[in-house]
């Protein structure tokens, strides 16, 4: 139990919410759409397509955190991919099984140039940021076209199709009977709550989201600590972009758009306050979990995608009016 | 004495846990300056707020001119002849001197359309009666501080007001600018405005008020015409019963040793002339002057925001470099500022966080924090600083002012700090933490802390320092001590500044 | 003549003057008749939109959901034009800019009834708009051959009218003049009423702006609504002008716009902005985008391009941005 907490009896009430939440939804499928709602299939498949999108809702939560916003997440999360899936294509040719079978060492390679532009693209930002201080949000917009358009630039616009098998493992593997891409997601969430509960880097960041001048005046390290944070995203970012294209065999610039909004919407949902100071691993975790049971309900009940991303729409305008509405009793 | 303007009856207002007014009751009469009385924190805001419809009490009434009004907004307030100029100036950067001038005034009258030669005409003349010259295209944020006070008054002025509210309105000012003010208030008061004149400065509510009344944690303690005071009466009004501390004396450490705090030549361009200062070990150091003549500008100097200094610093004698906040932190200087609301607490973060702020890499074990050891460590410090509360846990918002105030010393202290500068410490808090602070405070140098203490309360300041340095315009230009350093000498110099 | 240089519009007016120089050096079609027109008339939809923007950043908000509601108002009333027979052009503008005004006003309502961060609140209503659409009312284009007659007729109108070299017609969109009209009436409400300069106030200093009279409801109400309504009038331009109703149409949009209208020196902050430094962000970026196209650029690097000028524009007004916030504080 993390002690140190910045208000326990509210983040407890709010985890015991969105655990509520979570029962709720389950009933409510189950009641509608139970023969295809309760099938252990369904589970093990968002067990897969699910942590990519936990990934970037880290990424959104640990910049929100610090009182900014990384609208970018997408942009590099496809960069990275589209630069490994390159790399590999131009090792092991376009297609075939050369590609396929590319060995490990080459694909710990594309590991970590994929890695590395996810660092690169969070130094991007954190430099603008905390170097020329330019907004958050506006910062971001300008980084997403950037990246955005560099993964055009270098795709011409089709995706990068075939991926090594070594690659897809990540992405469609299981380890101990676990889906590779849920491991890989609990190793970040453990990180990052490490992080935030347990090192100086975590607690100066709530502190200096919750007001920034005062964490100038208590000394702290605020625009490394902000820059770091940033890295930190497009470290997850990219991630989440290897995943995808795992788990896809594929690259493309505009890739996982709609999930820009989901992964604020959990965020938000999972305790974190867009002006910054506080957030909540468990709780985005458990938003995720809520919201991919939701996602998956109405893919049954085969509603439109449109429809599911007004809902989001929606459901992020009611956490927020939750949030809000809270805050102020 | 005219007829009577506001009349207050029971009002009572909480914010929170925070009662910042209980059952004040007092009237406001046209034609004649009242001074309402009391320390920060002791409710004068609100109950301004109050008047202006900006607040609306919890209970009690508010007549004007013998109405019961049911609810006051901003709006209705302005139109029955309500003007208050705040102490922030609530003036727009963006627009102009002139916009700023006319807005209020058009926005009361219900004006659809803004033109832009009445609006010069509104503003023209507000400016002559205040006899200040001032470019009217100016945007208002390209002004200097006195002279935004001055259009903020010359806005309040415009509507001929029937009630002027004037919330400690010569912070800014110097002596000959105060006296303007003054001449402008009479003159009001003569053509039958009523003025509610806000202030916690004895002097100058004996130099212009006719009625005073005394607010202290949120009630009215005393009421009644001027002469029915004296100053140390008005004084122990405000504060509450006499301090009978003995004045702080401090004794020189024994063994020779270098001073805690040595400045050569400091100084900062367009901010602060080349100065010399030593501070021992166990020294209480007061900083007087007017605002904006230097006090701020050395706190803030010395803590690091100010890294293209000029001069030599010292601390224990090795010579640091202050060229960020962190270099100074690390140095062991602290500052714990004015506003500690905005510029000092983690009002939604816990306590103990908010006290280990500036420590966290003392607790660091590996890459990790020993959070047990820094627990500890923060109840520990509650203790010493006998923060009145068992749960560190707790939101720091949740506590009173004394013991935030508590809680910014104990986080420089869990980093020991070997020089404390304190900027208006007890500011803001009730008469009874007021007493524990200084103790505190006291003791903290007597076991070794060098403490800075820049403040506006003359006795605070004469009865906890050993010293007190004067500062104006940014030059050092006496230090009292001893025999010299008394309320009455402080008073007069500070009152001879220009 | 200091001030001068220090406003944002010159500076963003220099910037457009050289650049045009230089791409005119370049590739002399740049100053075609036929590019010089149709350079005009990619402004007028961006524009209008842009002057919402405008609005809502002085107020020191910010709002993403503006291209959704321009294409629900678009949509929404061709579909009901089809549907009922209705021809008219004045009619159908006014229920495109009454649904644009109502979405705007639930914008308005979220944000200060339930006093919700502007972003996160726009980013909400503006996928709840578009998924609604798509996924309610339908996804099918509306091609030429159904679009109302009459509407394309008014989009079509020219002012002027000429023949180039090839006997090719080279015509000025009429559109020009709504545009031109509109951001008349935006800077006499932004200069002139004194709603508009409560605008100014409120970016300002929200606390002051209330103590001084100003209704921090009205304000709020007034700045999303004027958004939703301009970006709905404009969704229905941008269908009468390009003939055809796509309610895929506009995604990304917010990004372009945003960008145009900081570059033309708004700041995000509130408090800052005006039409004529809106309207050259605009022009400036249209210009970017179509002598791009003129120099044999890719497409693909459009994209970069925008994104490295929104952040250099960012960066000067930040700059300058906190100047001013140091100033303040002295």
């Amino acid at each position: 139990m993390p002690i140190l907490r910045a208000s326990r009896g509210e983040a407890l009430a709010h985890t015991r919410g969105l655990a509520l939440l979570i029962v709720v939804i389950f009933a409510v499928m189950s009641l509608l759409v139970p023969d295809k709602f309760l099938r252990p299939y369904n589970f093990i498949s968002i067990t897969y397509v699910a942590p990519e999108l936990g990934l970037l809702s880290l990424a959104m939560m640990v910049t929100m955190m610090s009182g900014g916003i990384d609208l970018s997440v997408i942009g590099t999360a496809n960069l990275a991919s589209i630069l490994a899936g390159l790399f590999f294509h131009w090792l092991g040719g376009a297609h075939g099984p050369a590609l396929a079978a590319l060995g490990l060492p080459v694909v710990a390679a594309g590991l970590g140039i994929a890695l590395l532009i996810g660092l690169a693209a969070g130094a991007f930002n954190g430099a603008l940021i905390t170097g020329l201080g330019i907004t958050p949000i506006l910062a971001t917009i300008g980084s997403a076209q950037i990246f955005t358009g560099l993964a055009l630039v270098l795709t011409g616009g089709p995706a990068i199709a075939g991926f090594p098998d070594a690659w897809d493992f990540l992405g469609n593997g299981a380890v101990g009977g676990l889906a590779v891409p849920l491991l890989i997601f609990l190793a970040y969430a453990g990180l990052i709550a490490l992080l935030l509960a347990r090192t100086a880097f975590g607690m100066s960041l709530a502190l200096i989201g919750t007001n920034r001048k005062a964490a100038v005046y208590a000394g702290l390290a605020v625009r490394r600590t902000i820059f770091l944070s940033y890295v930190l995203s497009g470290l997850l970012a990219s991630s989440a972009g290897i995943i995808l294209s795992g788990r896809t065999n594929a690259a493309k610039s505009d890739y996982g758009v709609s999930y820009l909004l989901q992964s604020v919407l959990i965020a938000v949902l999972g305790g974190t306050d867009p002006a910054g100071g506080r957030g909540s691993v468990l709780g985005t975790a458990l938003a995720l979990f809520a919201l991919m049971l939701l996602a998956s309900g109405m893919q049954l009940l085969r509603l439109s995608n449109f429809l599911v991303e007004a809902m989001w729409g929606a459901f992020l305008l009611a956490s927020i009016a939750l949030n809000s509405w809270r805050a102020r009793r | 004495m005219g007829e009577a303007l506001v009349a207050l009856e029971g009002v009572s207002k909480r914010f929170g846990g925070v009662e910042a007014l209980r059952e004040v009751s007092l009237t406001l009469n046209a034609a004649e300056v009242h001074c309402l009385a009391g320390e920060n924190g002791s409710g004068k805001s609100t109950l301004i707020k109050i008047i202006a419809g900006v607040v609306t009490p919890d209970q009690g009434r508010i007549r004007f001119a013998g109405e019961t009004l049911g609810r006051l907004d901003p709006k209705g307030a302005i139109a029955r002849g309500i003007q208050v100029i705040y102490q922030d100036f609530s003036l727009f950067p963006s627009l102009s001197v002139a916009e700023n001038l006319a807005l209020p005034t058009e926005v009361g009258k219900g004006k659809r359309v803004f033109r832009r030669r009445d609006v010069r005409a509104i503003a023209e003349a507000a400016l002559a009666r205040v006899g200040v010259d001032l470019p009217l295209e100016t945007e208002v944020g390209a002004l200097g501080v006195a002279e935004r006070q001055l259009v903020a008054i010359a806005r309040a002025l415009i509507s001929t007001p029937r009630l002027l509210i004037m919330d400690e309105p010569t912070t800014a000012l110097t002596g000959r600018e105060i006296e303007r003010l003054f001449a402008v208030v009479r003159e009001l008061r003569a053509r039958g405005l009523g003025i509610l004149f806000v202030s916690h400065k004895v002097r100058e509510m004996f130099a212009i008020s006719e009625r005073i009344s005394v607010l202290r944690n949120g009630r009215l303690v005393a009421a009644g015409a001027v002469g029915e005071f004296d100053e140390a009466k008005l004084a122990r009004a405000m504060i509450g019963e006499d301090l009978a501390e003995t004045p702080y004396h401090w004794t020189p450490p024994r063994a020779p040793e270098p001073p805690r705090l040595a400045l050569e030549g400091f100084s900062v361009p367009g901010e602060l002339a080349p100065l010399d200062l030593t501070v021992a070990r166990g020294e209480i150091v007061g900083v007087a002057g007017l605002l904006g003549g230097g006090r701020t500008e050395l706190a803030r100097a010395l803590f690091g925001f100010r890294p293209h200094y000029r001069g030599r610093v010292a601390i224990d004698g090795r010579e640091v470099r202050l060229s960020s906040v962190a270099a100074a932190v690390a140095a062991g200087i602290a500052y714990v500022p004015e506003d500690r609301l905005t510029e000092g607490l983690f009002l939604s973060q816990s306590i103990d966080r908010n006290l280990l702020a500036a420590s966290l890499r003392r607790f660091r074990r590996g890459p990790l924090l020993d959070l047990a050891a820094a627990e500890a460590a923060c109840a520990r410090m509650r203790e010493a600083m006998a923060i009145n509360t068992a749960d560190g846990r707790r939101p720091v918002a949740t506590l009173s002012g004394g013991n935030q105030q508590r809680v910014m010393i104990g986080r420089w202290l869990l980093r020991e700090a070997r020089l404390l500068i304190l900027n208006g410490p007890t500011v803001g808090v009730d008469i009874g933490s007021k007493a524990g602070l200084h103790r505190r405070i006291r003791r903290l140098a007597e076991e070794g802390l060098a403490v800075l203490m820049i403040s506006d309360d003359l006795p605070e300041l004469v009865l906890n320092c050993n010293r007190v340095l004067l500062l104006h315009r940014g030059q050092l230009i006496d230090v009292l001590s001893g025999a010299g350093l008394s309320e009455q000498t402080l008073a007069e110099r500070l009152r001879a500044l220009t | 003549m200091k001030a001068l240089t220090q406003r944002s519009e010159s500076v963003v007016a220099l910037v457009l003057l050289a650049a045009m120089a230089g791409i005119g050096l370049l590739n002399p079609a740049f100053f075609s008749l036929s590019n010089l027109f149709s350079l005009a008339r990619s402004n007028v939809v961006s524009g209008i939109m842009a002057l919402g923007v405008l609005t809502v950043m002085i107020s020191g908000g910010i709002d993403v959901s503006f291209p959704a509601f321009a294409v629900a108002a678009m949509y929404l009333t061709l579909r009901l034009m089809l549907a009922l027979h209705w021809s008219g052009v004045i009619g159908p503008f006014l229920l495109a800019t009454a649904i644009g005004l109502a979405l705007g006003l639930v914008n308005a309502a979220l944000v200060h009834g339930l006093r919700m961060i502007p972003l996160i609140v726009t980013l909400g209503t503006g996928a709840l708009v578009r998924g609604g659409l798509l996924g309610l009312v339908g996804t099918s284009q509306i091609n030429i051959d159904r679009m109302p007659p009459e509407l394309i007729r008014f989009g079509s109108a020219e002012l002027v009218a000429v023949k180039d070299a090839t006997g090719a017609h080279i015509g000025l969109s009429a559109m020009i003049l709504l545009y031109l009209l509109l951001a008349f009436l935006v800077h006499l409400f932004l200069g002139h009423t004194l709603l508009g300069r409560g605008v100014y106030a409120y970016g300002d200093d929200r606390e002051a702006a209330r103590r001084a009279g100003f209704s921090p409801r009205r304000v709020v109400f007034v700045v999303y609504g004027l958004a939703g309504a301009l970006a709905g009038f404009a969704g229905l331009l941008h269908a009468a002008m390009i003939w055809l109703a796509n309610p895929r149409d506009f995604i990304g949009l917010e990004l372009d716009v945003i960008a145009a209208v900081v570059l033309g020196g708004a700041s995000i902050f509130g408090g800052r902005g005006s039409v004529l430094g809106t309207m050259l962000g605009v022009f400036l970026l249209v210009m970017i985008s179509n002598s791009l196209i003129l120099m044999h650029v890719p497409t693909t690097w459009q994209r970069v391009v925008v994104g490295l000028i929104v952040i250099v524009a960012t960066a000067l007004t930040s700059w300058r941005d906190r100047r001013r916030l140091a100033q303040g504080l002295a």
